[in-house]
C-alpha cells in the first residue's frame, strides 16, 4: 500500500516537469513584450527595463529561463508575481478558497448524482426517470455563466437568499450559491452513469441471490446495489473534482470568488511566466494526489482490487 | 446409488403442489411464454428432477415458484400451493418470508452469484440473520460458521473474513449451498447447482448436497440439463420441452423405458450414457433411428481405421518433453516459477482423435495453447508433421497456422459481432491469401456445406443463430483453409446435450471424410468416450495416465483416472433397450 502510494507520486514527478516546461514554453512564446504590458500605456527606461528582465531572467534564453525557475522552484522559492508579491503567499491566499468551492460543489454534485441516478435507475423508463433526465441535459446544455448569471440574479439579488458576491468572507454561508451552480452544471453524467450502473447491478446474479436468502428490498437496495454501483460515479465525480480544482474560472468571475482561477486568468493575461508556472505546478500536484486517493478509494470499495 | 433414498408416500400431502403455472416474458418481440401450463407435485424429503435443454423453460419454472424471475418476467396462471397458500397470488412481505426461511435456493453460476464486494461470512451471517436464525451478530456468526462446515468448508472461522474472489468456484459453490440451507428450509431449489464446476468437484458437491438434505429431510427441486446426473440424483425425474412437461416419472423407470420421442433423444445423444465412440454418421445410415442421432448406436469399426492410421508414418502432431514455465507475482518485486505444464509427451497418428483431459488447472489448455504457436514453450520440441513448430520465424509460422486451426469453448465469445458469417468464414483466406475473391467465395460456400448448414446464414450475423449453429461456424472456419490438423479446446462443452451430440457427429463425419486429425481438450470423460481413439490424463501439468480409451475405461491405471471416471454422471446406470 505504502509501496504503491510511493510509486504513484514517483511517476508525477515527469508528470510536473513535462507539464511545467509545456506551460513555460506557452507562456514564453506568447506574442507581447510583458515588461511593457506591465507598465501600461507607460515606456520605462531602458534601467529599469533591463532591471526587471534580469530579475525574472527574461534577458536569458528559453532553456536557461526555465532551468533557472525549476531551480528555484525544487528549492521551494516560487518567485514573486510583477506586482511583487510573492507567487507563494498568493497561492496560500487563494488555493483554499479553490479547495473549498470545489469540495462543496463535488460533495454536492456528488450527492445528487448519487440519491437522483438511484432512483432513476430503480425506477426506470417511469416519471421519476424521465423528469430527472430532462432537468439533467437541461443544467447540461445551459452555458455554465447563464446559470450563474441567472441563480446570482434572482436567487441573490431578486430573493435576497444568497450574496450576490463572494468577495473576501470566504465562509461556507457566503459561498454556497457558486457551489450550488458549478454542481448543477457537472451532475448530470455522475447521475446518469449511476442510473445505468444500478439498472446492470440489479439485475445481476448476486442480487437475485440476496433475494433469495430472504432479504427485503429495503435491505438488498443500499447493500448489495447501491455500494457496488458507486465505482464509475466515484470515478467521475473525482474527475470532475480535478476539473475544479484547476479553478471554476467563469464561476468565480461572476461571483467574485477570490480563487486561483481568478488569480490564473490575470497572470496569463499579463504573460507572468514563474505566476502561471507556480500556479500550474500545484493544480498539476492537486490533481495527481487526487488521482492517488481516488484509487485508494477504489480498493475501500471493492475488496478485488489490492494495491502491492 | 442413490435409488431408495427417498421414498414416496403416497400417503402424505405434498410439500409444494404446482398446477398449470405460466410464466411468460415482455421481450422486443412481444410478450413470449416460457412456462406453458407446468403441473408436479413435490413431498416432504423428496427429491426431484427437471430435466430440459436451455430454452426449455425449467430454470423459469424453478425460479417462478419463490418469484425470483427477471424484472421482465411474470407468472400468468397457475399456482403453486405451499403450506396452503398460493404463492403465485401472495404478498411481497408473504414472499420474502417464504425466501431463505421456508425455500431455498442454490444458482447455477458461483462466479456471478456471491456479492464481490462483501466478504463470505457477511453474506452468509446476512441470510441467517434475515430469517430470524439468531438473535445478535455474535450469534449470527456462530451460526454463519456452523452452516459453512456444513456445506462443507471445513475451515470456516478462518476464511468468514474472505472474499468470494479468495475462494475457488467449488468452494464458492459450498457457500451458496450453506446461504440456501442456512435456515433449514423444507425446500431447496437447485439450479444447475455444478454445471460450471469440474466433474470431480461436481461429484463431492452433490453428494454433500445429498447427504445434507437426507439429514434434515429437505425436498429438493434439482434442476439440470444432464439425464444421467438427474437419474442418479432424484427419485423423480420429470422431462421438459418448450415449456412443457413432456413426460415424467421415476427416474430409473424413466431412463430405462421412455416414453415420448424428446425422452428418448435426450437418453440418446448424453455422451454419459452412451459408451463407444462415434464412426461417421454414413455408416450408421442404415440403422433404424434415421436421422436421430443416437451416440450409443454410433459406434464399433473404429478401431480398424485406427489400427491402420497407427502405422501410417509420421504422427500428425508430436510432442516431445514439452514444458510451460510461468513466473507468477508474489509481492512486488518477487516472483516464482510456477511450471504449468511439465515434460509432457505424446504422439496423435494421422486421422485419428486424441483427448487431452484434466480438471482446470491441470495444464491441458497450456498445451493446446504451445501446439497452436499461442503460446511459447519454455523447453520441449512440437513436431507438426515432422516438423519443428518451436522455432519457427515470422513465415514460417503463417504457414504453419495454415495447417493447424482451433476451434474454442464459447461460440458466443469466439465470433466477432461486428462482422457477418460469410466474412468470418472468409477472414483465414484473406490472411493467408488464398486464390482470389471468387475461389474464397467459392471455399466459404463449401464448407458451410461441409458444416450442413444452409448458405443463406453467410449474410447474417452472430447475433442471430443459435449456440449450435455458431459452433458450426467456428468449426466451418477452421476447415476453411483446409488444415491437417484441429484443436478443439472444449469445442462442445458449453452446448446443449442434443446440439452437443450433433456436433460431435459432424466432427466424426469431418473426421473421416477429410482425414482430420483432432487434438481434443475437455474436462469432460464421457464426451471422451464417444469422440476419441487415444486419450492422455493430465494433473498438475503431467501425463498421468495414456493410453486407448477402451483401455483406459475399462481398466484404469490410476487412482486420478479413476476419480474422473467415477464422477461421470450416471456412468453406472444400466439402460434399457
Amino acid at each position: 500500500m505504502l509501496m504503491y502510494v510511493v510509486r504513484r507520486l514517483l511517476q508525477a514527478v515527469p508528470v510536473v516537469i513535462g507539464t511545467t516546461f509545456l506551460i513555460y514554453f506557452m507562456v514564453f512564446a506568447m506574442p507581447g513584450d510583458p515588461i511593457l504590458a506591465m507598465f501600461g500605456d507607460k515606456t520605462p527606461n531602458q534601467a529599469t527595463y533591463d532591471a526587471l528582465a534580469a530579475q525574472y531572467h527574461l534577458d536569458q534564453p528559453f532553456l536557461v529561463q526555465y532551468g533557472l525557475y525549476m531551480k528555484d522552484l525544487f528549492s521551494g522559492n516560487l518567485g514573486t508575481t510583477f506586482s511583487g508579491q510573492s507567487v507563494g503567499e498568493v497561492l496560500a491566499r487563494t488555493f483554499p478558497v479553490t479547495l473549498k468551492l470545489a469540495a462543496m460543489a463535488i460533495a454536492l454534485e456528488f450527492s445528487l448524482a448519487v440519491i437522483l441516478g438511484l432512483f432513476a435507475g430503480l425506477r426506470k423508463g417511469k416519471l421519476f426517470d424521465n423528469v430527472t433526465l430532462v432537468i439533467g441535459l437541461v443544467m447540461l446544455s445551459v452555458p455554465i455563466f447563464v446559470l450563474g448569471f441567472l441563480a446570482q440574479y434572482f436567487v441573490a439579488i431578486k430573493w435576497g437568499w444568497a450574496s450576490p458576491t463572494v468577495g473576501s468572507d470566504t465562509s461556507i454561508a457566503n459561498m454556497w450559491l457558486p457551489a450550488v451552480v458549478l454542481a448543477l452544471s457537472l451532475f448530470t453524467t455522475s447521475m446518469r452513469l449511476m442510473r445505468g450502473t444500478v439498472i446492470d447491478t440489479r439485475s445481476r446474479d448476486f442480487v437475485r441471490t440476496a433475494y433469495a436468502k430472504g432479504l427485503p428490498g429495503r435491505r438488498v437496495i443500499p447493500v448489495h446495489v447501491l455500494r457496488n454501483s458507486l465505482i464509475p460515479v466515484v470515478t467521475n465525480s473525482a474527475a470532475n473534482f480535478g476539473v475544479l480544482m484547476v479553478g471554476a474560472t467563469v464561476t468565480e468571475g461572476i461571483f467574485n470568488v477570490p480563487g486561483v482561477g481568478n488569480t490564473l486568468y490575470q497572470a496569463i493575461i499579463r504573460g507572468e511566466g514563474p505566476t502561471v508556472v507556480s500556479f500550474v505546478t500545484v493544480m498539476v500536484l492537486a490533481y495527481v494526489v487526487i488521482n492517488i486517493l481516488v484509487d485508494l478509494l477504489y480498493a475501500v470499495l471493492d475488496p478485488r482490487i489490492r494495491y502491492a | 446409488m442413490t435409488q431408495e433414498t427417498t421414498p414416496v408416500t403416497d400417503s402424505a400431502e405434498p410439500l409444494v403442489s404446482i398446477k398449470d403455472l405460466e410464466i411468460g416474458f415482455q421481450t422486443g418481440n412481444g410478450f413470449v411464454q416460457a412456462v406453458k401450463g407446468v403441473s408436479f407435485d413435490i413431498f416432504p424429503g423428496e427429491t426431484v428432477a427437471i430435466v430440459g435443454e436451455s430454452g426449455s423453460g425449467k430454470s423459469t419454472t424453478a425460479t417462478g415458484i419463490i418469484d425470483l424471475l427477471p424484472s421482465n418476467g411474470r407468472i400468468t396462471g397457475g399456482q403453486v400451493m405451499f403450506g396452503g397458500k398460493d404463492l403465485t397470488k401472495a404478498s411481497k412481505q408473504e414472499i420474502v418470508r417464504v425466501r431463505g426461511r421456508e425455500i431455498g435456493y442454490v444458482p447455477q453460476d458461483p462466479m456471478s452469484n456471491l456479492n464481490p464486494v462483501w466478504s463470505v461470512g457477511f453474506q452468509v451471517r446476512e441470510a441467517v440473520l434475515a430469517n430470524n436464525m439468531a438473535k445478535n451478530k455474535k450469534d449470527a456468526d456462530r451460526r454463519a460458521i456452523e452452516v459453512l462446515q456444513e456445506a462443507g468448508l471445513a475451515d470456516a472461522e478462518r476464511r468468514m473474513k474472505q472474499f468470494p474472489h479468495q475462494f475457488s468456484g467449488g468452494m464458492r459453490q459450498r457457500v451458496l449451498i450453506g446461504i440456501g440451507l442456512a435456515a433449514d428450509p423444507k425446500l431447496l431449489i437447485a439450479d444447475e447447482p455444478t454445471s460450471a464446476l469440474d466433474v470431480t468437484v461436481q461429484r463431492v458437491i452433490l453428494d454433500h448436497l445429498e447427504s445434507l438434505t437426507r439429514e434434515k429431510n429437505t425436498a429438493l427441486l434439482l434442476i439440470t440439463h444432464d439425464l444421467g446426473l438427474a437419474a442418479e440424483r432424484a427419485s423423480k425425474v420429470i422431462v421438459m420441452y418448450q415449456g412443457k412437461i413432456v413426460e415424467a416419472g421415476p427416474s430409473l423407470e424413466l431412463l430405462q423405458n421412455p416414453q415420448h420421442p424428446y425422452t428418448k433423444r435426450l437418453i440418446a445423444a448424453a455422451p454419459s450414457l452412451a459408451s463407444q465412440r462415434l464412426k461417421s454418421s454414413r455408416v450408421v445410415a442404415e440403422a433404424p433411428q434415421g436421422d436421430e442421432i443416437d451416440l450409443a448406436a454410433a459406434s464399433a469399426h473404429r478401431h480398424e481405421v485406427v489400427e491402420q492410421a497407427d502405422h501410417a508414418g509420421t504422427p500428425a502432431i508430436e510432442v516431445k518433453d514439452l514444458t510451460k514455465v510461468f513466473s507468477i507475482r508474489r509481492g512486488s518485486f518477487r516472483s516464482e516459477p510456477f511450471t504449468a505444464v511439465d515434460k509432457v509427451n505424446f504422439q496423435v497418428p494421422r486421422g485419428t482423435t486424441m483427448a487431452l483431459v484434466g480438471e482446470s488447472g491441470s495444464g491441458k489448455s497450456t498445451v493446446a495453447k504451445m501446439v497452436l504457436g499461442l503460446e511459447t514453450a519454455t523447453e520441449g520440441e512440437i513436431l507438426i508433421g515432422g516438423k519443428d513448430a518451436t522455432a519457427l520465424n515470422r513465415e514460417e509460422m503463417l504457414a504453419h497456422r495454415r495447417r493447424m486451426q482451433p476451434v474454442f469453448q464459447d461460440p458466443y465469445g469466439s465470433l466477432d459481432p461486428m462482422r457477418s458469417i460469410g466474412s468470418i468464414i472468409q477472414e483465414p483466406l484473406d490472411v493467408h491469401k488464398i486464390g482470389g475473391r471468387k475461389e474464397r467465395e467459392n471455399r466459404v460456400n463449401e464448407v458451410i456445406d461441409e458444416v450442413a448448414l444452409p448458405r443463406t446464414v453467410l449474410s447474417r450475423y452472430p447475433n442471430e443463430l443459435s449456440g449450435g449453429q455458431r459452433q458450426r461456424i467456428a468449426i466451418a472456419r477452421a476447415l476453411a483453409l483446409k488444415p491437417d490438423v484441429v484443436i478443439l479446446d472444449e469445442a462442445v462443452s458449453a452446448l446443449d446435450v442434443l446440439v452437443q451430440a450433433q456436433i460431435l457427429q459432424l466432427l466424426a463425419d469431418l473426421q473421416e471424410e477429410l482425414g482430420l486429425t483432432y487434438l481434443f481438450i475437455t474436462h469432460d470423460l464421457a464426451v471422451v468416450r464417444v469422440v476419441a481413439d487415444d486419450v492422455a490424463v493430465m494433473e498438475r501439468g503431467k501425463i498421468v495416465e495414456h493410453g486407448k480409451v477402451e483401455d483406459i475405461f475399462t481398466n484404469a491405471q490410476t487412482e486420478y483416472t479413476q476419480k474422473l471416471l467415477d464422477a461421470i454422471p450416471g456412468a453406472n446406470i444400466p439402460l434399457g433397450a
